[in-house]
This record gives C-alpha cells, sequence and structure tokens, in this order.
C-alpha cells in the first residue's frame, strides 16, 4: 500500500496554559486545554483521570459521568470552561466515602462484565444518592435511564442500588 | 480429555510458571472481555495445583509470546484452554509431589498440599513448590490421560470469589486499551465515506493549511487526521469531512432485505447431524398422510449490531521496519497473518498485544481498527498513534451480524406428535472473521483494504459445513426427536451491508424460528407448551433444564392469557447441538401503546461443570438482556446515502426501564465436561419472549423487532 502524507508536521505537545483552571478531586489544577474543550478529554489527557470514559460523545450512553456539584453530568459535551469555580468529582477521587460505598455495593454485587460502562453508573448512583440515600424504585431506574451497558449487567447494578438504599448507610 | 491447544502446546511450561515471587503464571490464548474466563482459568489452575485462587496470574496475550489457540470465541475458551490448564496443572502437581517425596525422603501417598506446601503426614517438614522448583521450569509434558482431581474434593471451585480485576473496574482504574499513552503519542480519527461503495472523489486541498499543525494520512479512500491533541483530532476530522467529495457509485441497496434474502443468488446446501453437505438440496415433500395439522411460520430478524459500548481503537507504532500493535481484538494470532499481508510486510516485523476492550459480542471494529491504526503509524514512523473510532464509526461501519430470514414447516399428527419439520434459513455470511488464507482471503475480510488506492478483490464467503463454527446454520437443527427433519442453509452473499460473527451466529434466529413453531404447535395440539418439549426430548439434561426453569418461572401458573396484557413464554435449547443447554421463562405484559415491559426472566442452565459459580449466572443474565434488547429494539437502518443507524438514538437499545429481574438457577455437572454458557440463552430467551407476547396478546411475531410499531402492524393483519 502506497501511503501518502500531506500537509504540515505533527506539533509537539508543549504546554501553553489557557487561564482556565478546574477544581476536580478537591485539588485545583491550572489547565492547558482550549476552555471550549469538552471536559472527558481534560480529565483523561490533561490529568490522567482515564477512570471517565468516552462512549458517544453525544450525552446518549453515560460513560463519562462525573459529579458537579454533587450531581451526576455527562462530560463529553460540556466544555470545560463552564465548569469553572464548580466542584467536580470524578471515579477515582480518594476518600470519598459515598464513592467508597457504591463501588464496595458494585462488587459485591458483581456488578460488572467488561466495567467499561461501570464507573459512569457507580458517578450516577452516587449523585442519586447524595440527593436521596434511600430512593425507591422508579428513581433508581431514573437515575441510571441515561446509561447503557452492552454486556446485560443491568440487573446486578439493580440490585447493588437497592442493596445501598435499604442500607440507608450510603450518606457520607 | 486432552484438547487442540494441548496437541500444540505439549509442555506443562506451556501452561504454566511458578515465579520467584511466591505466585503462580498461567498462560492462554484467550483474552479477557468481560466474560470473566481469566477468573475461571485462575480457579482451575488454583484448585488442580491446591494454591490460593488470589496467587494467580494470567498473561496478556501478545503474538511476541503467547500460546495461539484460536479467536475467543464461540463459548469455546473454559472447555479448551481452561481444560487444558487443568490437565497441565495436575500435571505439575504429580510432579511436584514426586519431587517432594524426595526431597523430604517420604513415601508420596503420605503427602499433602495446601497453599502450595507440601507436608508429610511421617514428618513434620515441609517444602512449598517454589522450593522444589527453586526458579526452574518443569521440563516435562502435559500427561493428556492424568485424572483431575475429582470434584468432591474441590475447594474453590464452584464456591464464590471476588472475580478478578472487578474492583478496579468498578472505579475506572483498570485500564483498557483507550486509556493507553506511549511518550510521543499522536491522536488519529478517521473520515470515512458515506458508505462502503463511495470513494473519494476530491479533497479541497484548502484544507490542509487548516490543520493546526496537525496533518493528514491519505491512501486511495483512507483519509485519518493525525494531531498530538485529542480533541483537536476530533475537530480536525469533522472539518476534513466538510473539504472531501465522495463518488456514490451507485449507494447502498435498498430493496426490501427480507425478499432479497430469499430471491437473491445464492448457495444452497442440507444439513444433516449438524453439518451441511455439499449434496443437492431434497425437495420439500407434501406432509405426510398421518399429519392432521401443518404450520408454516416465516421469520425475518434484520441487521444487528455488535454495538459495544466503546468504540474500536488501536494504538500502532511503526519504528525501524517493525510494526507493533495494541489491539483489543479477540484473535491476535489470526489478525496478524492478515495485517502482514494487507500491509505487504513480512508477518516476523509484526507484534500484536492484546489489551482490554469493550465488551464486542464477537466480530466489531476492534480488528479493522487495528488496520487503519496501522495504515497511519507506518505514514509516521517513529511515533506511536492512537487512531479511535467515533461513535458513528462504530455504528456504520462494524461488521453487522446479517439479516436473516427463517421458513419452518412442522406437522402433527393425531397423538401430538411432530412427524415432519423442515427449516430453511436464508442469510448473508456469519463468518467474516479475518482468519489466513489463500488468495488474500484474509484482507478481503478487511474494511480498509478495499479503501486503499490498491485495494483487494470483493471479499466472497463460502459456506461453511462442519457444526461447531458453522454461521447460517448454527442450531437450524431442532435438538428435538421428531420422526423426519429437513434442515438446508441458503449462504445468499453479497447482500446490502458488510457482516460478520455476532454473538451465537445464526443460532439466536434459528432457536426463535424453533421455538416459536414449538409454541403454536404446543397449541395446535392442545398440550402445554412444558409438556409437549419435554415429550419431545430424551435426554434427561435437556428435561432438567426445562423443569427447572419451569419450576423457578411458575410456569403453569393461573395469571396470564390471550388478552389480559400479561403473558408468560417458555422455551429450550441447547447451544450448538452440543454446548451448553439453556430454558427460560419470561414474564412480560404489553401496554395499550403496544410497548412490551419485561418483568421477570428465569433462566436454567446446564453448562456441564460449573467453575465460576457467580461469573457464569452473570454470562447468562447478560445474555439474556442481550436477546432482549436485539428483540425489542434493534435493527440496523440504511438508505442509499449510508447507514442511518449512527447512533444510541437512531439505534436504540434496552435501557434500565425495561431491565427485568433476572434469576439463573444452574445446573452443576460435576465431572461432567466444561459447556461453553456465553451463548446459551440468547436464542431461548429471544423465542420466549416471542412466546409470552403470543400469550399476552394473541400475536404470533414473526419480524424483529418486537417494537410498539411491529405489534400493531400485526395487530392491524
Amino acid at each position: 500500500m502506497g501511503v501518502a502524507r500531506i500537509g504540515g508536521s505533527v506539533r509537539s505537545g508543549e504546554a501553553v496554559l489557557s487561564g482556565l483552571s478546574l477544581c476536580v478531586n478537591g485539588s485545583v489544577y491550572a489547565i492547558a486545554a482550549d476552555p471550549a474543550t469538552p471536559l472527558v478529554y481534560v480529565l483523561r489527557n490533561e490529568l490522567g483521570m482515564t477512570g471517565t470514559k468516552f462512549g458517544c460523545g453525544l450525552e446518549q450512553c453515560g460513560a463519562c459521568a462525573v459529579l458537579v456539584d454533587g450531581a451526576s453530568v455527562l462530560s463529553c459535551n460540556v466544555p470545560a470552561g463552564q465548569l469553572a469555580g464548580r466542584d467536580i468529582v470524578t471515579i477515582e477521587a480518594d476518600g470519598d466515602s459515598l464513592l467508597d460505598a457504591v463501588g464496595a455495593a458494585f462488587v459485591a454485587a458483581g456488578a460488572a462484565q467488561c466495567g467499561y460502562c461501570i464507573p459512569g453508573m457507580v458517578i450516577a448512583v452516587a449523585g442519586l444518592l447524595r440527593a436521596d440515600p434511600r430512593p425507591g424504585e422508579e428513581a433508581i431506574r431514573a437515575a441510571l435511564q441515561p446509561h447503557l451497558c452492552r454486556c446485560g449487567t443491568h440487573a446486578r447494578v439493580l440490585r447493588a442500588v437497592h442493596a445501598l438504599s435499604s442500607d440507608g448507610g450510603a450518606r457520607p | 480429555m486432552t484438547t487442540e491447544s494441548l496437541a500444540r502446546y505439549r509442555a506443562v511450561d506451556d501452561w504454566l510458571a511458578l515465579t520467584p515471587d511466591g505466585r503462580v503464571t498461567v498462560r492462554t490464548g484467550k483474552v479477557d472481555i468481560g466474560q470473566r474466563v481469566t477468573t475461571a482459568l485462575a480457579l482451575i489452575a488454583a484448585e488442580e495445583l491446591d494454591v490460593d485462587y488470589g496467587i494467580i496470574d494470567i498473561d496478556g496475550v501478545d503474538t511476541a509470546v503467547s500460546l495461539d489457540e484460536e479467536h475467543t470465541s464461540a463459548s469455546n475458551s473454559v472447555e479448551r484452554s481452561g481444560q487444558s490448564i487443568r490437565l497441565a496443572a495436575a500435571t505439575a502437581r504429580r510432579h511436584l509431589l514426586a519431587r517432594a517425596a524426595s526431597a523430604l525422603g517420604v513415601d508420596p501417598a503420605t503427602l499433602d498440599v495446601s497453599d502450595g506446601i507440601v507436608r508429610s503426614a511421617t514428618t513434620n517438614r515441609s517444602v512449598t513448590y517454589w522450593e522444589l522448583m527453586d526458579g526452574c521450569g518443569f521440563g516435562i509434558e502435559v500427561d493428556t490421560a492424568i485424572a483431575p482431581k475429582p470434584a468432591a474434593r474441590y475447594r474453590q471451585i464452584g464456591g464464590t470469589v471476588v472475580a478478578r480485576d472487578l474492583a478496579a473496574l468498578v472505579r475506572g482504574a483498570a485500564p483498557f486499551l483507550h486509556d493507553m499513552i506511549l511518550t510521543g503519542m499522536l491522536h488519529a480519527r478517521l473520515v470515512r465515506p458515506p458508505h462502503h461503495r463511495a470513494r473519494l472523489a476530491a479533497l479541497d486541498p484548502a484544507v490542509e493549511g487548516r490543520l493546526e499543525g496537525g496533518s493528514l494520512v491519505r491512501d486511495g479512500s483512507f483519509l485519518a487526521v493525525v494531531h498530538s491533541d485529542e480533541y483537536t483530532a476530533v475537530r480536525l476530522a469533522a472539518r476534513v469531512a466538510t473539504a472531501a467529495q465522495w463518488a456514490d457509485n451507485g449507494g447502498l441497496d435498498t430493496r426490501d432485505i427480507w425478499q432479497r434474502l430469499v430471491t437473491a443468488p445464492r448457495i444452497s446446501l442440507p444439513v444433516r447431524e449438524g453439518d451441511a453437505v455439499e449434496e443437492p438440496v431434497p425437495p420439500l415433500d407434501p406432509p405426510p398422510d398421518a399429519a392432521v395439522t401443518t404450520l408454516h411460520l416465516r421469520l425475518e430478524r434484520p441487521y444487528v449490531m455488535h454495538a459495544s459500548i466503546a468504540p474500536s481503537a488501536a494504538m500502532a507504532l511503526f519504528e525501524d521496519g517493525a510494526l507493533t500493535i495494541w489491539t483489543h481484538s479477540q484473535g491476535v494470532h489470526q489478525i496478524r497473518q492478515t495485517l502482514a499481508e494487507a500491509l505487504g510486510m513480512d508477518v516476523a516485523k509484526l507484534r500484536l498485544v492484546q489489551k482490554r476492550g469493550a465488551g464486542c459480542y464477537g466480530h466489531n471494529g476492534a480488528d479493522d481498527a487495528a488496520l487503519d491504526a496501522a495504515i497511519v503509524a507506518r505514514a509516521l514512523p517513529g511515533r506511536p498513534v492512537m487512531l479511535k473510532w467515533s461513535r458513528g464509526d462504530e455504528h456504520a461501519w462494524e461488521p453487522y451480524g446479517p439479516a436473516m430470514v427463517i421458513y419452518v414447516r412442522a406437522s402433527l399428527d393425531a397423538e401430538g406428535r411432530v412427524i415432519d419439520w423442515s427449516h430453511e434459513t436464508f442469510s448473508d455470511t456469519h463468518r467474516t472473521r479475518p482468519r489466513p488464507g489463500h488468495d488474500a482471503s484474509g484482507p478481503r475480510r478487511m474494511l480498509a483494504t478495499h479503501l486503499v488506492e490498491n485495494p483487494v478483490a470483493p471479499f466472497v464467503p463460502e459456506p461453511f459445513l462442519l457444526a461447531p463454527l458453522a454461521g447460517v446454520h448454527r442450531n437450524a437443527t431442532p435438538y428435538y426427536g421428531f420422526l423426519r427433519k429437513r434442515v438446508v442453509k441458503h449462504l445468499v452473499p453479497g447482500m446490502a451491508l458488510r457482516t460478520s460473527t455476532l454473538r451465537s451466529l445464526g443460532a439466536y434466529a434459528n432457536v426463535m424460528a424453533i421455538e416459536t413453531m414449538m409454541d403454536e404447535l404446543a397449541r395446535a395440539a392442545g398440550i402445554d407448551a412444558l409438556d409437549f418439549r419435554l415429550r419431545h426430548l430424551d435426554d434427561a439434561r435437556a428435561h432438567d433444564v426445562l423443569r427447572a426453569a419451569a419450576e423457578r418461572g411458575h410456569w403453569g401458573r393461573a395469571g396470564t392469557g390471550e388478552g389480559a396484557g400479561r403473558g408468560r413464554g417458555l422455551a429450550f435449547a441447547r447451544y450448538n447441538g452440543l454446548k451448553a443447554y439453556a430454558a427460560v421463562v419470561v414474564d412480560l405484559e404489553v401496554d395499550d401503546a403496544a410497548l412490551v415491559h419485561l418483568r421477570r426472566v428465569t433462566v436454567a442452565a446446564d453448562a456441564g461443570q460449573v467453575v465460576d459459580r457467580d461469573g457464569l449466572a452473570l454470562q447468562i443474565e447478560g445474555a439474556a438482556i442481550q436477546a432482549a434488547s436485539w428483540t425489542l429494539c434493534e435493527q440496523v437502518t440504511w438508505d442509499a446515502g449510508g447507514v442511518t443507524s449512527r447512533d444510541w438514538e437512531s439505534y436504540p437499545i434496552l435501557r434500565f426501564d425495561n431491565a427485568p429481574a433476572i434469576e439463573v438457577v444452574l445446573i452443576d455437572r460435576p465431572d461432567q465436561p466444561y459447556l461453553g454458557p456465553s451463548e446459551c440463552a440468547l436464542g431461548p430467551t429471544a423465542a420466549a419472549i416471542a412466546n409470552a407476547i403470543r400469550d399476552a396478546t394473541g400475536l404470533r411475531l414473526v419480524r424483529l423487532p418486537f417494537t410498539p410499531d411491529a405489534i400493531r402492524a400485526a395487530a392491524l393483519q
């Protein structure tokens, strides 16, 4: 196969700060990316937080969910610049007792197959339980509705959330 | 019982190593793609060696060092790799005990092992496996006749363990291929044609000046943009797309696919005992004289996606004439030769390293992305290139599960016995996985090889005859003991969209056709659907799963019936006619808007000896959900201008609002061979849904998917 290359040289990744700073998992980071860059790319590539997954870039699958001021937000389309001054929590957050409790419930329920969609669901459940520590069936399903799982782990995820909900002890 | 893999890799050292850090490394050619196979393999090794599951490491799969066990597919990993590891570990243990006896100066019969520490009842001394091996290999062959540990002595297998990597996966700490970073890495995105027949006619040269320091890689109609910043690459791909003009070449074929399947030129072969044979197709004779009832059914399945949650990706690095590709392919050894041919490279210069990917459920975009990345990396020597497909690329360019048409005709005698059965399946190929072969048959199965300046000839599928790996006629032969069975496969190549292996291949639709016909026959005979099946099965294991599903799924209890809107359905199959058994009961409701609400799915399965109980149950749960999604939601759509299912709105899959409660009943068969479980539940779940809708509404739906529109259309007929 003859491959022709067109165009200029590839830019090296010199970091020039954009003036944007983000508060992620309790730390403030000066950001190099253009503020128009969707948050998921900034988290993954600039901050190395790859637990937040890219699934569609269309806010249709939920793999990229993070907590913003405690509520689950899909990060694949929202410009990072819009989140300046907000409290962003990702799946990596250390010492977050709510995320730890949700994660442990998922492990206890065996609620992952390939696991690509699961961090986003853990975030969604944490967001739900923060607002309502004892959600009913309808609220649980509504909170998970933006999240797709192709492996079919739904029943396990629901089991995990019910365990947390009936414990009532998930609140930090 | 030996395995194909042991015929190739005979040494214990091929499979196992005791590492100096007091752990055990297990080698396999199978990859974990969310089906938890590494958990099962680790359990098997731990059990045979009498060491703890927690000290087992599973080597990654890498063409430079790993075993070639062919694709991770067809539910054969535990049967094949697991059985190999079991015999290798049993051989290793015997060898270690012989050495221990000599080291301790005792009779081997007095020895006992726990956690890799060998003790004798006649002395206080002990010795560990690692002391005995002292960093050396075993240097012996696997004894394929060795008796493995009897199931009665199992301490770990069949129990509950935490799946490998589960805690890390849940917290996003288990790295996927997509998360890889290499120094100096560049990001690539594709600019694809509108459809597979279109070719690049012109590219506005002005776009080259608007690449923000990135670059363009072009080879014929293969077009990619590269940039050090990922999101810039995403934006540039959109910009370049607006600068590209494509020659349509007639567009996609928009004629009715199900009509095309039964009228287009085809290769037709009879199927006997599960295998297709190169003989004339026997005519469809009239029903026998003893027939009192003859029923006909025509089932239509659309194209269905693998629809992985992660768009396909690959990393490639071309350096000093050698190419390394990191891929989430299911078969790194298999695509290596194909990639070498496609790239015109010496296969020795190509190394493939398997990395974790999202669930793929068959041959999705993974292999094609590996070639795409390789093409781009070759144009940029010395720079690692991470190429990711977009969501739209994944939806529009993965090879779909083929559309299918199935005709069944069946006759009952006066006693309610099935005395005649004819089954004909029409389908494009299910077997497009790149495999080494003559006449560039591997590259022809790839995507980019058709887009480049010097394309390969089109791929022309050939019928595959033998049952275990067949696509079109997988599970086309009913497992029931009917007096007369006529089964025909029709391979119809060259249909509108590119197709390949999707979980369970033809079995999903074939089982659905058989099991919906069984439901209608039972009704016609006035016999309960469970009883009707049992009467036609002489396999006790089949009876057991059916009875277990019926019991746990409350089969036969009141509360359902035509017109009530609530229905219960039953179905059964043995996967491939020789693998795991599954029987399914589905409870659902059909509301006034013709929406189907799944309430409860009960699956009873017999997959032989149970290894990882929780993992096995989860594979079956997942299969049930995936089958429900295919059955209720999914259909690839297209027009002349290309595939129109390009995201999760235009191709919806099942979400949490319709996720049923699932119960899985596992029938453990200690001392029976492992039977791969991952695909056994798909067909029976789909058929049980169809049968439950029939129960709820009186409607026999035969065109998938069963959307509200389809149900309303059926009601009007």
